[in-house]
């Protein structure tokens, strides 16, 4: 939730999954992602060699096989918006706890649920984990994506860890300023007072982002900037590129297939 | 109150593999059309100021997101966004703000998934910014110009926000079979009706400490281009209605929705205290768990509505 633990996840490498080309990386992951979403429930084939596939790329990554396993469970707790599936679909009863009965139907379909998210978190990780965010961003540019969006999100990447300190500023202010009560005992007054010092701070912090973005705009205009954000010609895939993109294809192809028909 | 502590991590980031291919098919073709036409809308709006001032900005509701206070049992409010964004900036420059702020979210901290994104920019971003903007834009022409409209408006705005994409996240969950509509609905709105109350309060406090250190930023927004936004955002909510009941008659496992009827909703029973006033959140003499759980929602926000606007009468009666 407190996303001021800012460090770029990141991390520099030359693995073979590090060279490739952003726009590689992202249509990869992006059609993982695709293939697992729309597998059938219940496709634990399909979904074992989906996991194969992300433990073969981690250790490509030279990372090792389990480093975005370990961080994959960041979507966990989600899963209580799909705990009501195993008593509310009708089917063959598995248990009976009092009046709620747990169907296997249900139960299939919640972990089918849990899985596919579970894969797919963990593609994404190795995505960012080996793609640096401004070559991401290129990515996304040469994807054609709109260039003043894309140029908005570099901005926000450039300044993001600018305001993040501003706002830890503003809240280590505020800690040194409110006692800590004894344990157990709130400190600081009552609700609508605490909602309007955390609402006085965002106000603050929106005031200086505004003349920050006044200034920056100011510098950009001195330097000659007139709305246009230009970019150096992409470069073409090379054959490794291509390679590594149709055989992830193939892949993804194939375990669609067997999560289909059997 | 334990069972804020243990719903609470239920926000609003949808991550992969709750919503089935067809609905976050759905949802990218809606975020891609308000995108689009957001982007161009700006532009006039900006010119070349556009691309430093979201930018920055967007920087700026990411680490507005971490402030919190605490409310009560471990539980903490905190900032969503879209409401701040829109009275300050704008509709259509909010929905480019949060979709900066999501996407990123998104592809560098995993939060919420990547096929999910367009649902989650259509809930967090378009949903928030708009119907902030109206509920702000109400006030102010029941209230006139002034303190007191900005304040409750902004209050109004933030939490009906928080609640409409609450209630539009329980209906693209339903559509795509992860959770029945009778369950995931009460249970999104009964868990965001508090948490909007603690967007409402920063709101509030952020828009009063802008009203009393520099006024003219509120200018921007009031100024912003809105009139062609009322027509497509209808008509952008009438393609998702229409989708999710479509998805519904077409789905195959069209059995979880009778299936909770029947079974009397194990969850609203579960979270029965908490609505006093609507009791399970359901309204009585109305069969259908569904139904009146929608009609509890629509309810409800009258309800807070009517509140507000008798409060709003009151402070104009006693400021004349």
């Amino acid at each position: 939730m407190l996303h001021i633990d800012l460090a770029d996840q990141y991390r520099r490498g030359s693995s073979r999954v590090h060279r490739l080309d952003p726009r590689v990386k992202l249509a990869g992951a992006v059609l993982f992602i695709v293939v697992a979403s729309a597998l059938p429930a219940g496709a634990w084939g399909a979904y074992g060699l989906l996991f194969a596939a992300t433990l073969v790329v981690a250790a490509l990554t030279g990372l090792g096989a389990g480093f975005a396993l370990k961080r994959s469970f960041v979507a966990l707790p989600f899963a209580l918006a799909a705990i009501s599936l195993p008593f509310t679909v009708a089917g063959r009863p598995l248990a009976q706890f009092g009046p709620l009965v747990v169907s296997v139907e249900g139960t299939v379909r919640f972990a089918s649920i849990l899985i596919k998210s579970w894969l797919s978190v963990q593609m994404a990780i190795v995505m960012t984990f080996t793609t640096a965010f401004p070559d991401l961003l290129w990515g996304l540019r040469a994807l054609r994506l709109p260039p003043a969006l894309v140029a908005i999100v570099s901005f926000m990447y450039r300044y993001l860890f600018v305001l993040a300190d501003e706002a830890l500023r503003l809240m280590r202010a505020r800690a040194s300023r409110s006692g800590a009560g004894a344990p157990g005992r709130r400190a600081g007054g009552s609700l609508w007072w605490r909602g309007k010092v955390a609402g006085g701070m965002v106000g603050n912090l929106t005031l200086r982002a505004f003349e920050r973005s006044e200034r920056i705009h100011a510098s950009m205009t001195a330097r000659g900037f007139q709305g246009e954000i230009r970019m150096l010609a992409t470069p073409v895939l090379t054959d490794r590129d291509w390679n590594a993109l149709v055989g992830w294809v193939t892949f993804l192809a194939m375990t669609a297939l067997i999560g289909f028909v059997f | 109150m334990s069972w804020i502590n243990l719903l609470a991590p239920v926000r609003l980031h949808i991550p992969d593999g709750f919503l089935s291919t067809t609905v976050s098919l759905v949802g990218w073709l809606l975020a891609v059309g308000a995108i689009g036409y957001a982007l161009r809308q700006t532009r006039g709006q900006l010119g070349s100021r556009q691309i430093p001032l979201m930018g920055v900005l967007a920087a700026f509701i990411f680490a507005a997101q971490a402030i919190n206070f605490p409310v009560a049992g471990g539980t903490s409010g905190h900032l969503l966004g879209g409401t701040l964004a829109a009275i300050v900036l704008g509709p259509w420059a909010a929905v480019l703000v949060m979709t900066a702020v999501i996407g990123v979210q998104a592809l560098l901290f995993q939060d919420g998934g990547l096929l999910a994104l367009g649902f989650n920019i259509v809930n967090m971003g378009v949903l928030t910014a708009f119907t902030g903007h109206f509920a702000f834009q109400l006030l102010k022409r029941i209230l006139g110009e002034g303190r007191t409209s900005l304040l409750v408006g902004g209050a109004l705005g933030a939490w009906v926000s928080v609640m409409a994409g609450a209630a539009a996240t329980a209906v693209e969950l339903a559509a795509s079979g992860a959770s029945p509509l009778g369950v995931a609905l009460p249970a999104m709105a009964g868990v965001h009706a508090l948490i909007g109350i603690g967007e409402a309060l920063i709101t509030v406090g952020a828009l009063a400490f802008i009203y009393a250190s520099r006024r003219d930023l509120l200018d921007l927004g009031a100024r912003a281009p809105a009139k062609a936004a009322a027509n497509w955002v209808i008509v952008g909510l009438g393609i998702a209605l229409s989708v999710a009941v479509f998805s519904f008659a077409a789905s195959p496992h069209p059995d979880g929705l009778e299936r909770v009827a029947a079974d009397a909703g194990f969850l609203g029973r579960a979270l029965g205290p908490v609505y006093t006033l609507l009791p399970n959140y359901a309204i009585p003499g109305i069969s259908n768990q569904v139904v009146s759980g929608v009609l509890a929602v629509v309810l409800g926000t009258l309800v807070v509505f009517g509140i507000t606007w008798a409060l709003a009468r009151r402070q104009r009666r006693l400021g004349a």
